[in-house]
């Protein structure tokens, strides 16, 4: 019963704010200055896109958010908790899962390992039957390589390790890249899914088609800046100045 | 032929010691990136500690098995959160000098108190004297030490290859920064391999106690011959250091049979060979 109320009270808190809420982030790799002051919010129950062209500082976000990169300054809010500070095992204990680009395939693991390699940080994630029923294919190829499999299984591997983990919030970093369209469509399938049941995700993502047909609202990132952001809704009154944004 | 098999046995011993050292070297290597050179001084260490625990405490060897590599483990792990982590972002030859460093410090501290002629420990009483095989008599505590080496490498193995901790540490090797955003503490992980490893040479130290005198060098006659069976047999496996260690054991034992002269020099001259032919190692895997 305890528990039943705390994850009400959770659910409660959750709904008052943003999930993450991040404020005038930089961060720095080594010498070089990459965010120069990034300011966005995600709440509960979205799919929010950072849209940008390469180098503009997506990914940096991401990392920076989970931790993993060294220098960052700013605040970055998870829920009630300030992570700004905090190391990457501990973010990811609090319920944030990665999955980078390059999707991050261990070779020396097989895709069972791979699969079950992220500890459970908190009860309700999916169970491997659940990832199998959305992911047909790994379960066919549980004794390969991690690496030996096409690169939308690897996708898929990389998406479904981090469902396990009961994490709630997501960062998927160009999750579509190099990939085929209908395995494309079939990660827009899995997202849309993911934001029914629940799942919070931010998206990074050069392919614009794609994001558009599942995200609820879109952040540009231009040299380690947000410079603007609208929601889908929005999309069409913007499509000129999106053009400029990305240059396609 | 009694020389052959006695060589081959002689042969078999130095190879468990080679690999149970060139192990922890490998699994160090992968986890911390770090060419362990005090492993050595440390195998040392686990030869002294347990003759300080027969000798200041009573604790006899079996007892001694178990806990002269946990004690040398703390140290290492001591080592590692003091001194050895502070050189993670460098390259591999700060790691590879200051390790070099602390072997001489350490050598340098029991040769300052107990000499480097040797002691002597006492092969345990249910180890002493010798079996008959048939081809030949086996002294039991050598038929002890390959066995009990064996028996170590191949659940060392079986932890890294076939469990799923063994998993976590071959993905930390392949990509850290994401399996510490996965929630694991690899800093922690990386201590605890350290101690491991170091563990691994002490209890090659206590098994080589009674065989060699225990005297402050001992590590380093060692340690030499075995950099060069972790070059023949390649960084990246687990299993290859141990068969490498073994065989290139037996090679040395065969070479003092057909051709003594070569028998110091005959490891270098494979590692020539291997290094010309598959630089990554014989086990080592594609980067």
């Amino acid at each position: 019963m305890a528990d039943v109320k705390m994850a009400d009270r959770a659910t409660a808190a959750a709904a008052a704010g943003p999930v993450l809420a991040v404020e005038n982030l930089e961060a720095w790799y080594g010498e070089s200055h990459i965010l120069h002051g990034i300011n966005f919010n995600v709440n509960a129950g979205e799919v929010v896109t950072l849209l940008g062209r390469n180098g503009a500082g997506k990914t940096t976000t991401l990392k920076s958010v989970m931790g993993i990169i060294g220098k960052r300054t700013g605040s970055i809010r998870f829920g009630d908790q300030d992570i700004t500070r905090a190391s990457s095992d501990r973010i990811a204990r609090m319920g944030v899962a990665f999955c980078p680009e390059e999707r991050g395939i261990f070779a020396s693991l097989d895709v069972r390992e791979n699969l079950l390699l992220p500890p459970i940080v908190r009860s309700g994630g999916l169970s491997l039957d659940q990832i199998f029923e959305l992911f047909p294919n790994l379960k066919e190829r549980l004794n390969s390589q991690g690496t030996k499999l096409s690169g939308g299984e690897q996708q898929m591997l990389a998406i479904a390790r981090i469902l396990r983990t009961g994490a709630r919030f997501l960062m998927l970093d160009e999750p579509t890249e190099g990939l085929a369209p209908v395995i494309i469509q079939q990660i827009g399938h899995t997202i849309a899914r993911l934001k029914s049941e629940g799942f919070t995700i931010l998206l990074v993502e050069q392919n614009f088609r794609f994001a558009s047909t599942v995200a609820d609202r879109f952040y540009i990132v231009e040299h380690g800046k947000i410079i603007d952001g609208f929601a889908n809704s929005e999309l069409q009154a913007n499509m000129d100045k999106l053009h400029t944004y990305l240059g396609v | 032929m009694q020389a052959l098999y006695a060589q081959l046995l002689v042969g078999l011993i130095n190879g468990s010691f080679y690999a149970l050292l060139s192990l922890g070297l490998a699994v160090i290597f992968g986890m911390l990136n770090i060419i362990n050179f005090a492993h050595g001084a440390l195998f040392m260490m686990g030869a002294f500690a347990s003759w300080m625990l027969l000798n200041y405490v009573g604790i006899g060897y079996f007892p001694a098995l178990i806990l002269a590599p946990l004690l040398v483990g703390i140290f290492g792990i001591i080592l590692e959160k003091t001194i050895i982590s502070r050189l993670y972002k460098l390259d591999h030859l700060y790691g590879l000098l200051l390790t070099f460093g602390l072997s001489l410090v350490i050598e340098g501290l029991f040769r300052n108190s107990y000499g480097s002629s040797g002691m002597p420990y006492r092969i345990p009483d249910i180890l002493q004297g010798a079996t008959n095989l048939g081809f030949m008599y086996m002294p039991n505590y050598r038929g002890w030490v390959v066995l009990a080496a064996m028996v170590v490498c191949v659940s060392t193995w079986a932890i890294i290859e076939k469990t799923s901790l063994g998993a976590t540490l071959r993905a930390a090797t392949e990509n850290a920064p994401l399996v510490q955003a996965f929630g694991v503490n690899v800093p922690r992980l990386i201590t605890l391999t350290y101690g491991g490893g170091v563990a691994l040479a002490a209890f090659a130290g206590v098994l080589a106690a009674p065989i060699y005198s225990v005297n402050p060098n001992m590590g380093s006659n060692f340690i030499n011959t075995v950099f060069a069976v972790v070059v023949i047999g390649g960084m990246g496996s687990i299993m290859g250091s141990i068969l490498t260690g073994f065989g290139l054991g037996v090679v040395e034992g065969l070479t003092k049979v057909f051709y003594p002269q070569a028998s110091a020099t005959v490891v270098f001259v494979v590692m020539v060979i291997v290094l010309l032919t598959r630089p990554r190692g014989l086990f080592g895997r594609a980067a």
